[in-house]
């Protein structure tokens, strides 16, 4: 027999958003230990870190494509482009790169 | 800034964001499609869950029917990530920030939001959350209702292109950070090679990239947090 797709979808919501507001919520004072301070102050940036690479070379048909994405996003950010520049240039270098790829 | 000005500049800085999902939930749409569920049950799950990959994991466990408790563990399992970005914005909100705001704020706590928010300088206004929501929210929700409906219509390389726009995005918060910062260059730096080698590895490459993230980011940050605690002014201008 076959489980309710409803109650399915319902437990995806609960547990997720249960995720997201528990430490929102409760945690409402701003810490006053250095060190777990300085862990979330780490944290985005670990994690984003983590989530980009090597994730961004592999997203991509070809390595190539992906790398130089990679290098677009680094130097246009470097140089104090902002976040819809970055991620237009990146797509825009993905698409340019994987079309010489298909028809040269 | 009045909460006007950060509504409307987190509309405009959402907007990217609200492409890159429309992309990439219209893919998470066809997975949907592959696994038996329809159109409007795929728009619910995604507008009530705002995450791309716990989507694509939920919409598989229905797909093998593999029970609730499967569901309940392996949302958490992938979405863990989210709650130690929920830790840090919580810091990065006035503590004056009412039960409710936190609580809306806290329903769209998504990979892309969270990078925007914690880009702003000092406290979080709550309403540069609601703009950034405000055009994010229905393009997840109706480009998976979409990839449902139409299946794959958009040509494989746009899709492609566009699911890199979102690592731009990540690339545009932290690279500025670690160009002012030389410890957070080399965390970043570090991060990514371990992140490679966690991804190549035998074994190692087995772990879920949901687990893959949280250990990392804890491991990593931690030894930052040991090794290169905030001074005193840093702690006080964060």
């Amino acid at each position: 027999m076959s489980n309710n797709i409803y109650i399915y979808i319902f437990i995806m919501f609960a547990v997720t958003f249960l995720i997201r507001v528990i430490p929102l919520t409760l945690i409402r004072k701003k810490i006053t230990n250095r060190t777990l301070r300085s862990f979330l102050y780490y944290v985005p940036y670990v994690t984003l870190s983590v989530m980009i690479f090597p994730a961004i070379i592999e997203a991509t048909d070809s390595v190539v494509s992906g790398v130089a994405a990679l290098a677009a996003g680094v130097i246009l950010a470097y140089f104090g482009v902002g976040l819809l520049g970055v991620s237009v240039c990146s797509c825009v270098t993905v698409f340019a790169i994987e079309m010489l790829i298909k028809y040269l | 800034m009045d909460n006007k000005k950060w509504y409307l500049k987190g509309i405009k800085d959402g907007m990217p964001i609200a492409l890159g999902y429309f992309a990439v939930a219209f893919t998470l749409g066809i997975a949907a499609k592959n696994s038996g569920v329809t159109a409007a049950q795929a728009f619910l799950a995604t507008i009530l869950t705002n995450a791309s990959a716990g989507g694509y994991a939920g919409f598989n466990i229905i797909a093998e029917n593999s029970g609730y408790l499967a569901m309940a563990v392996t949302q958490l399992v992938i979405n863990v990530r989210y709650l130690l970005m929920s830790c840090a914005l919580s810091q990065k909100l006035s503590s004056k920030t009412s039960i409710l705001h936190r609580t809306i704020v806290a329903f769209d706590v998504t990979d892309e939001i969270f990078a925007l928010s914690v880009s702003v300088k000092g406290n979080l206004n709550p309403f540069y959350n609601y703009g950034a929501m405000t055009p994010s929210i229905p393009c997840w929700a109706f480009g998976t209702y979409l990839g449902v409906v139409m299946g794959n219509i958009l040509p494989f390389t746009v899709a492609n292109a566009l699911s890199v726009g979102l690592y731009g995005m990540f690339l545009a918060t932290i690279v500025p950070a670690a160009k002012k910062d030389k410890i957070i260059l080399r965390i970043v730096i570090i991060s990514m090679l371990l992140s490679l080698i966690f991804a190549k590895l035998p074994l190692l490459m087995q772990i879920p990239s949901g687990f893959r993230i949280i250990i990392l980011t804890v491991a990593v940050s931690l030894a930052a947090a040991l090794l290169f605690p905030l001074k005193e002014e840093e702690l006080a201008n964060e």
